[in-house]
């Protein structure tokens, strides 16, 4: 072996042990946050094991809706935001204002008033909805509002030549659409929904307020039965940031899988 | 000079200039493929084309030569529509587009625009490949989706083409993995796959690393060679001077001259032309 390949291996060596210790750093830190968190709460929280116990599975049990209402939600919001996006596009004064007006008054008001909007007000012109109901128009038409930027963005951000090219070759603009511009519009689009979803599933907790019986409902409920909502409250945020963690694992999982494919396919045309 | 400028403003039906006539490798009594008359075009107050002329006829390559700005890319643009002239008139193959700068004519226009465009293949400066798509794909999408072909019978068509410019084993690869050369040789075999009247190119080469150049011309000379009818906007003075039958000089918006290249390029009359092609050389050109 050479100098050179000598030198170069261990140059190589130090840069790992470099990254190893950064990352044993890292994950120190995070045991020592976590360690101090748990020993906050179980010496100054007045922990009472068996009540927290008997409250885990109640506010556990509500997991399901809140995952049903995010779901529900926001495949609303995909469908509205897909309308409202060739809304945005469309060349019609008319439908474009439609479109334009709905962005603008769904993300001008806050999201805790239209849910109520909803399930308190409508009942006044005799509209009564089931509450889950409620929950998932106001997230689903909340949420289709923002997502409606982010699909035209997305549709825009294909490059012009790429209408050219299908122009070009006798392609009307529908054709185009569909088969050129959508199919790539689609892969810039997807990461969005996914960040979406995890967004969603903490915006859900606003359902509480109208009587869902999701994770945060069943939290406050329990906890103020006994007046314990600062243990309920803890349990329920912790059901919340594992979701959060499995979720966005899961978003990471599928944008990975979606990267792979465009190094093999798409970039630069 | 004032001939041309006669050519440039008449109507459709203007007589032929002798410098319009069709090349020796034309047969006699054949109609054009493609004519364009007084093709005007103002961006805001950019006077870009100032009424431009050109026939081409069967079997034909045309090279339109010009510096950087003078409008040559945006009269090839015209002829298909991609930019939407102010004034002027475009038939391919007997369907005849107008201009329509106040959009008074509905969605039969567009639909004789898609006639056009479905007879004028056009290859990119910047290649313009799907890169969702496959090269197979990318060749037989608008055959399947505009003309209706069968798929089949269009992979067959594509795979001929691909043979020609030489790519038919990254048949299954996707752009990204392709060179620019290769890209652009793709490009051609997508816009051949349609069976065009007439082949425009933007300036095809501009976009590509120097070593190239070379495979991506080779492609084109063979086309020209074969009797492909083309219209060629190029910096490539050789490649025009091999394989041109007819070149035009455009300058400020309008064809200062029109010839054969050894006239053209080898003898320009126009002082502009010489301008052009006295500075050309002084840059490095071989002739």
């Amino acid at each position: 072996m050479s100098d050179a390949q000598r030198l170069a291996l261990a140059v190589a060596d130090a840069q790992a042990s470099r990254t190893k210790a950064w990352s044993r750093r890292f994950r120190l830190t995070w045991g020592a946050v976590v360690a101090l968190l748990i020993v906050f709460i179980a010496t100054s929280l007045n922990v009472e094991i068996g009540f927290m116990t008997s409250a885990t599975p109640f506010i556990l049990g509500g997991i399901g809706l809140t995952i049903l209402v995010s779901a529900a939600s926001i495949t609303l919001a995909t469908a509205l935001a897909t309308i409202g996006a060739l809304g945005r596009l469309s060349g019609n004064a008319v439908i474009n204002g439609i479109a334009s007006f709905y962005v603008s008054f769904f993300r001008g008001t806050p999201l805790i008033l239209q849910l109520l909007f909803w399930y308190l007000a409508l009942p006044q012109v005799g509209i009564v909805l089931d509450p889950i109901l409620c929950a998932i128009v106001a997230l689903g038409m909340n949420y289709g509002a923002y997502m409606t930027e982010i699909f035209r963005a997305g549709v825009q951000a294909v490059p012009l030549g790429q209408r050219e090219a299908a122009a070009a070759l006798g392609m009307s603009n529908r054709t185009a659409f569909v088969r050129i511009i959508a199919p790539q519009a689609f892969r810039i689009i997807v990461p969005a929904i996914g960040n979406d979803f995890v967004a969603m599933l903490k915006d859900s907790a606003l359902a509480s307020t109208v009587s869902l019986h999701e994770i945060l409902w069943r939290a406050q409920n329990i906890g103020a039965q006994k007046f314990k909502t600062l243990q309920t409250f803890m349990i329920a945020a912790m059901v919340y940031w594992v979701l959060t963690i499995v979720f966005t694992a899961l978003q990471n999982r599928i944008e990975t899988r979606l990267s792979a494919g465009d190094r093999n396919k798409a970039v630069k045309g | 000079m004032s001939d041309m400028k006669q050519l440039s403003t008449t109507p459709a039906t203007h007589p032929v200039h002798p410098a319009e006539k069709p090349g020796v490798l034309v047969k006699p009594g054949a109609e054009p493929v493609l004519k364009a008359t007084n093709i005007t075009k103002w961006f805001g107050e950019n006077h870009v084309l100032r009424g431009a002329s050109i026939t081409v006829w069967p079997g034909e390559t045309v090279c339109i030569l010009g510096r950087s700005g003078s409008g040559k890319s945006t009269f090839l643009r015209s002829l298909n529509f991609l930019e939407d002239p102010t004034d002027g008139t475009v038939e391919i193959d007997s369907v005849v587009v107008g201009a329509d700068p106040f959009h008074t004519e509905g969605g039969e226009r567009q639909e004789r625009i898609r006639e056009v465009r479905m007879r004028a293949g056009m290859v990119f400066q910047e290649f313009n490949l799907f890169p969702h798509l496959s090269v197979i794909e990318n060749c037989v999408e608008a055959p399947v989706h505009v003309k209706k072909m069968d798929r089949k019978e269009a992979e067959a068509i594509a795979e001929k083409y691909l043979v020609k410019v030489g790519l038919l084993e990254k048949r299954d690869e996707y752009p990204s993995r392709l060179s620019g050369g290769q890209r652009q040789r793709v490009a051609i075999a997508r816009a051949l796959t349609m069976q065009p009247k007439v082949l425009l190119f933007d300036e095809p080469t501009s976009a590509l690393d120097p070593t190239l150049v070379g495979e991506v011309l080779k492609v084109m000379a063979d086309l020209a060679h074969e009797g492909r009818t083309m219209i060629v906007v190029t910096h490539e003075m050789d490649f025009a001077h091999e394989a041109a039958d007819r070149v035009y000089y455009m300058d400020q918006g309008e064809f200062a001259e029109v010839g054969p290249p050894e006239q053209v390029i080898d003898a320009p009359k126009d002082p502009r032309t010489k301008e052009f092609l006295s500075r050309f050389r002084t840059l490095g050109g071989k002739k």
